[in-house]
């Protein structure tokens, strides 16, 4: 039942559009030579007019724009570069600045330490120097007490010598072969001390 | 609106009739999609003139068609055809705008009338013609004796050339208004079948005429696009004599 309304439908509403179609049917309007002249007219008259406006006024500004864009986008390419350039060098000076001082400092150092070894050296050798000067002053103040001090020694053991006789005797003895005794004494001992 | 779908290049009158010397120029509605395509053209480069280093939208469409347009030339005809640039820019935006405004439902499409295509056709062809003989004189006639042909096919190839060469402004203008008659005649057709088949088998028809609509904007793009390409293509035989 369906399938058939829709059948008549559809063949009925064809026979209304070609019906439809061929009563209205004329050809093509384009081959209608009515407004041929007047097409013509308008369209150049429009096509006329859009050109010239196009040409003498738009399109030279769209063009400028695009090459005043071109060449400033240049401009700050250049200008970025040679930035980065500077940039670079000033790295560059930088790093030498600091290798300078660097060794500029290792210079320094060294030299420094250079100065206060010096230093220290010519202190050390100086004090040496003192050093020595004293010990020889020294040895010979021994040499000279060593001298002094047989003397003294055959001296006093020549008094005490005496005294001892004279309290032992209660006699003088002559001084003379008293002194003689204790010095060949004395020259024994130190040749025993000596180990001669 | 009536069936026929030839109904929809209908010229007609808007307005009085005008009339100079016997020859009736009045304002149809041809002329009224001719002027409002020209306006509009107008008025959105006009709007992507703004200059500003970051262009805004207009204005990115406006260069874009600029330098679209502008390696189009270069690419087909070469540094020589610069000079031509503007007419080139004008004639592809002045159709591509009239295919455009056609495809809006109850408007008319100006390029689907053969006389306007052969108009701006047979303006090509002279156009390029005369550049042609300025350029290289009578050696322009070298186009139709093409080089390395025997002897013996000379006279036969020289006639085939001769008669592509005349026939170019009708290729040309017949290419444009076949394709923008046939694309609106056959959705005009679907439209049709859409409604005499109504709620239970228009659907079908109505996705086609869906799917032409995309189809159509696709051709309109793309014939504005041939047309151009096309005279750069014969502008390149006027200026760069290859034979």
């Amino acid at each position: 039942m369906l399938k058939k309304i829709i059948f008549q439908f559809l063949a009925l509403s064809l026979i209304f559009t070609y019906s439809a179609q061929s009563a209205e049917s004329g050809g093509m309007p384009q081959l209608n030579p009515e407004f041929w002249i007047s097409q013509i007219f308008w369209l150049v008259l429009t096509f006329g007019l859009l050109f010239i406006i196009l040409s003498k006024f738009i399109l030279p500004k769209i063009s400028n724009n695009l090459e005043t864009r071109k060449s400033q986008i240049l401009e700050n390419i250049e200008t970025a570069d040679k930035q980065r350039e500077e940039t670079e060098k000033k790295v560059k000076e930088f790093d030498k600045i600091i290798n300078d001082t660097k060794v500029e400092a290792k210079n320094f150092f060294n030299s420094e330490r250079q100065k206060v070894l010096d230093d220290i050296n010519n202190k050390r050798l100086s004090l040496e120097k003192d050093i020595e000067k004293e010990i020889i002053k020294a040895e010979e103040e021994i040499d000279q007490l060593k001298k002094t001090s047989q003397e003294k020694v055959t001296k006093i053991a020549i008094e005490t010598s005496s005294d001892l006789i004279k309290q032992l005797i209660g006699e003088d003895i002559n001084k003379s072969s008293l002194s003689a005794i204790v010095e060949d004494l004395s020259k024994k001992e130190m040749e025993k001390h000596n180990g001669i | 609106m009536a069936a026929n779908p030839m109904y929809q290049f209908n010229v007609y009158r808007i307005g009085p009739e005008i009339k100079i010397n016997n020859i009736d120029i009045s304002f149809t509605n041809a002329s009224l999609f001719m002027v409002i395509s020209s306006l509009a053209i107008l008025i959105i480069f006009n709007l992507g003139t703004k200059k500003s280093i970051i262009p805004n939208k207009i204005q990115l469409l406006a260069e874009l068609s600029y330098s679209f347009i502008s390696k189009m030339i270069s690419d087909t005809a070469g540094s020589k055809a610069k000079p031509y640039f503007s007419f080139i820019f004008s004639l592809f935006m002045f159709v591509l705008f009239c295919n455009m405004f056609g495809m809006i439902p109850y408007s008319f499409t100006v390029t689907s009338h053969i006389i306007v295509t052969f108009v701006l056709a047979a303006f090509i062809f002279v156009g390029v013609t005369i550049i042609g003989f300025i350029k290289h004189g009578l050696g322009y006639l070298k186009l139709f004796v093409p080089s390395g042909v025997p002897m013996v096919l000379l006279p036969l190839i020289v006639v085939i050339e001769i008669i592509s060469y005349l026939s170019r402004p009708i290729s040309l203008s017949v290419r444009l208004f076949a394709n923008m008659m046939a694309g609106h005649t056959m959705m005009k057709v679907f439209g049709g079948f859409v409604v005499s088949l109504g709620i239970v088998g228009g659907w079908l028809p109505l996705g086609f005429s869906v799917a032409l609509t995309g189809l159509e904007i696709l051709v309109a793009f793309l014939q504005a696009y041939v047309f151009a390409i096309l005279t750069c293509i014969y502008l390149n035989d006027a200026l760069n004599l290859h034979h």
